[in-house]
């Protein structure tokens, strides 16, 4: 299908090390919000349950948060290194952007990190509580930034070209571009539902296996009512979201749909399942319903949208990826749904945390949040191409001019790096989920002190380790 | 307007990057001391000295990254194609070094020494390169039409190289006058032992450079022996001298914050001599801040924030490194 060459390499290794990264930042995001309102509660009610929820999540935070970093420090230089014409051509407008990320977000994050983190016994209760708010209006506004950037690529707005490179004109513009109110919305809520399958899921293994406690009880809890009430949300910013696409994006609906032609005065059917081809222009073994895709997207009976064909071949977006990566995002958001509508049922009868069918289901859905997301990414990056800034500059147009080797090379390194370090820290992060949370934690004799065995102070997350996790861990 | 934008910008990137070896040299130094120590306390506490605010002193180096895209978008795309490969060793580089400062402590004991060495090994590449790219960036990058034009290996070269295994040194010196000031008892002697011979090979590497640069390069021969440029500049190598001198003093007595700073002096000065070298090309040696600035529009718009935000990043900054004040050892936990 393609040739393997230094542009798809490229294409690649940005694919490859921005999916790994995206994974941290929406996890920090989530679970920064709900350190927040545990800490919030923990002060408000003074109820311990809080406190032992928000010293075990923090630890989780910190380990993710690491891994969020040192990912997140490739894709800032990635620009330069991979995609320099872009960056030169560019840089006018994603430039000052990264920069008010760095300025607001990152520096705010990691001010307050070390405070929220290690700072129980260093500040005021008041203190401590800004700190943790600190970093978690540092993780949405980074989310702010960097969408308003990506946004502006698929949607770009407020700028003009002169000699060659963009040059803004209007800065509400370029941030307000048309399609970054959904896109911050779609994404923000997306990283709140998969922090809530995670903590969820991790609720459902420690019942699962007897361990009912009222800090498990309280995680699993919280968790089903936010899907309960923000999974729905999230499927109607979604139609929104797509609605919009269809008004600036044509092309990448269509390869979402697998549309490839109208016919004269007929509504569009929704082709659920079927394997587009883009050499053939056709959707092989499509199961249809009539109309269903007008109704969704022009909210009309026989309403029409453009088909694959009315765009040239060389700017067509791959309807094959784009149809399947949209499908499981959907898919899977239903399953969400469907979640919390029965656990709302289940908490009706008093089963909620009893139900092993319903707890089986959660464990299974944790991860789903992330795959769902990505799956959310796949499709709208897939679907902007063949254009890095859309319908300004084209993908190819925006590399750098390396050799395939150097590429092959450093994209080898990458995998091999990723997969080691970001495996240990998956490893890391599940047994810290499956020690649970410790029952007053906060009120323990400092660790190392006389006669206790020798507890360093922990870098960033204070977590117990393989020498005293057991002394901790099991009382 | 009157405001000469591409120059507050310089300006602002000069003070970002020397932020940057400031703040991140001494932690880096931590991961390149390791080896010496061995013992698990040592490594604890060493580590534990930095563990609240490493994050915070290596965001120093995306705002570079971040403030050269938004001010000079074409020396960053040049100057990070024609450094790609020290680029992204140094990135993989700082991944492993970064995740150790967590994994560390997650690891059972039969797999800690090797965080240990992830550690060691991404300091020593994360710091080795970055100096690699300096050395480059010193002896020049070749530019044809807006695109670096050079090969792929032209930073393996002896200057680059020899750079490199410099900031290896500085960031050492750093590193172990920092933790004079965080230690106490028989780790905190042991670091004074170490930081007198740094000290005398850091005065040895900066006089090499100063030596070898102008030799290599005849503009920046030019522009220092050219009276009265001469004259000008002249505080800088003497303050140097002093600067050394004080510190190998200080490093005699019960010394506690003092050769911290004087460390952190001479690596200001260093970096000044290297400013003076260069100035004002961005993209050395024939783009100039002027030739590879963004639109107007782009530079005043992040000025803005830049210039309101900054003072509030130091402010809170101090505050975190005065929370956490104080001598670290191994009964005492953050928690």
């Amino acid at each position: 299908m393609w040739d393997i060459d230094a542009l798809l390499l490229a294409r690649i290794q940005f694919g490859f090390t921005i999916s790994f990264h995206i994974v941290f930042p929406a996890i920090t995001i989530g679970l920064a919000s709900y350190l927040v309102v545990l800490e919030g509660q923990w002060l408000r009610t003074g109820q311990e349950v809080f406190r032992d929820l928000y010293h075990f999540w923090s630890k989780i935070f910190a380990v993710n948060f690491g891994m969020g970093v040192v990912s997140g420090v490739v894709m800032a230089y990635q620009f330069g290194t991979n995609w320099s014409y872009f960056s030169d051509f560019a840089g006018g407008v994603t430039g000052p952007l990264l920069a008010y990320e760095v300025l607001t977000a990152f520096f705010l994050e990691a001010g307050f990190l070390g405070v929220m983190l290690f700072g129980w016994k260093r500040v005021g209760p008041g203190l401590h509580f800004l700190s943790t708010v600190m970093v978690a209006a540092g993780t949405l506004l980074s989310a702010t930034w960097i969408l308003a950037s990506n946004s502006w690529m698929q949607t770009p707005a407020g700028y003009e070209i002169v000699a060659g490179r963009v040059v803004p004109t209007d800065w509400i513009a370029v941030i307000l571009n048309p399609s970054f109110p959904y896109r911050l919305v779609h994404m923000g809520i997306a990283a709140f539902l998969a922090t809530a399958l995670i903590v969820g899921a991790s609720g459902a293994w420690h019942l699962l296996r007897g361990r009912d406690t009222p800090a498990i009880r309280k995680m699993l809890s919280m968790a089903m009512w936010m899907l309960l009430f923000v999974a729905p949300l999230q499927a109607v910013v979604g139609d929104f979201h797509g609605l919009n696409t269809l008004d600036h994006q044509p092309a990448k609906i269509a390869a979402m749909e697998g549309h490839w032609e109208n016919v004269p005065g007929e509504g569009v059917p929704l082709t659920l399942f079927g394997w587009p081809d883009m050499e053939r222009e056709e959707t092989h073994f499509a199961v249809r319903v009539p109309r269903l895709a007008s109704l969704i997207l022009t909210h009309s009976w026989d309403g029409q949208f453009p088909g694959l064909k009315e765009f040239p071949r060389e700017d067509r977006p791959n309807s094959t990826i784009v149809f399947w990566s949209f499908r499981i995002m959907v898919g899977l958001g239903f399953l969400m749904i469907a979640l919390g509508v029965w656990a709302l049922w289940a908490r009706w009868r008093g089963e909620l945390f009893r139900s092993r069918a319903l707890l089986r289901f959660t464990l299974w859905m944790g991860p789903t949040g992330l795959v769902a997301m990505l799956a959310g990414w796949f499709t709208t990056e897939v679907g902007r191409q063949p254009w890095l800034v859309y319908n300004v500059m084209r993908t190819a147009d925006g590399v750098s001019s390396h050799g395939a080797g150097q590429l092959a090379t450093t994209l080898a390194l990458f995998v091999l790096v990723y997969f080691v370090v970001f495996g240990a820290g998956t490893v890391y992060l599940l047994r810290l989920i499956g020690h649970g949370p410790v029952t007053h934690e906060g009120t323990e004799p400092v660790p190392g002190g006389p006669g206790r065995p020798r507890t360093p102070a922990r870098p960033l997350s204070a977590a117990p380790d393989a020498a005293d996790d057991t002394a901790t861990a099991r009382t | 307007m009157g405001i000469d934008l591409p120059l507050v910008w310089a300006v602002i990137i000069l003070f970002g990057v020397m932020m940057y070896v400031v703040m991140d040299g001494f932690d880096l130094g931590i991961g390149l001391l390791y080896p010496f120590f061995a013992d698990r306390t040592d490594r604890d506490v060493m580590m534990n000295t930095v563990a609240p605010v490493w994050d915070g002193n290596e965001t120093w180096l995306v705002l570079g990254g971040a403030g050269l895209l938004a001010a000079f978008p074409l020396a960053y795309a040049v100057v990070l194609s024609a450094f790609y490969l020290p680029l992204i060793l140094m990135l993989l580089g700082l991944i492993f070094r970064g995740v150790a400062f967590e994994f560390r402590f997650k690891a059972d004991d039969a797999h800690r020494h090797l965080w240990d060495k992830a550690f060691i090994g991404g300091s020593l590449a994360a710091t080795f390169f970055q100096g690699v790219t300096l050395g480059g960036y010193i002896q020049g990058i070749e530019v044809v039409d807006r695109a670096y034009a050079g090969g792929a290996f032209d930073w393996l070269a002896p200057f680059p190289l020899f750079v490199g295994a410099g900031l290896v040194v500085t960031y050492t010196l750093l590193g172990s006058t920092w933790l004079i000031v965080k230690t106490q008892g028989a780790l905190q002697a042991r670091m004074i032992a170490i930081a007198r011979p740094l000290t005398w090979l850091l005065l040895a590497v900066i006089v090499a450079i100063s030596v070898w640069t102008p030799l290599a390069r005849e503009d920046i021969a030019q522009r220092w022996f050219t009276w009265p440029n001469l004259l000008w500049f002249a505080p800088v190598p003497i303050l140097i001298v002093l600067t050394a001198w004080q510190l190998l003093q200080r490093l005699r007595r019960a010394p506690d914050v003092a050769p911290f700073v004087l460390t952190l002096f001479l690596v200001f000065l260093g970096y000044t001599g290297l400013g003076i070298s260069l100035w004002p090309n961005i993209v050395p040696p024939g783009i100039t801040i002027w030739e590879a600035a963004a639109p107007p529009q782009s530079m005043g718009f992040t000025l803005v924030g830049a210039l309101l935000i900054i003072p509030l990043i130091l402010m809170y900054t101090a505050w975190g490194y005065y929370v956490f004040r104080g001598k670290v050892d191994e009964t005492q936990g953050y928690h």
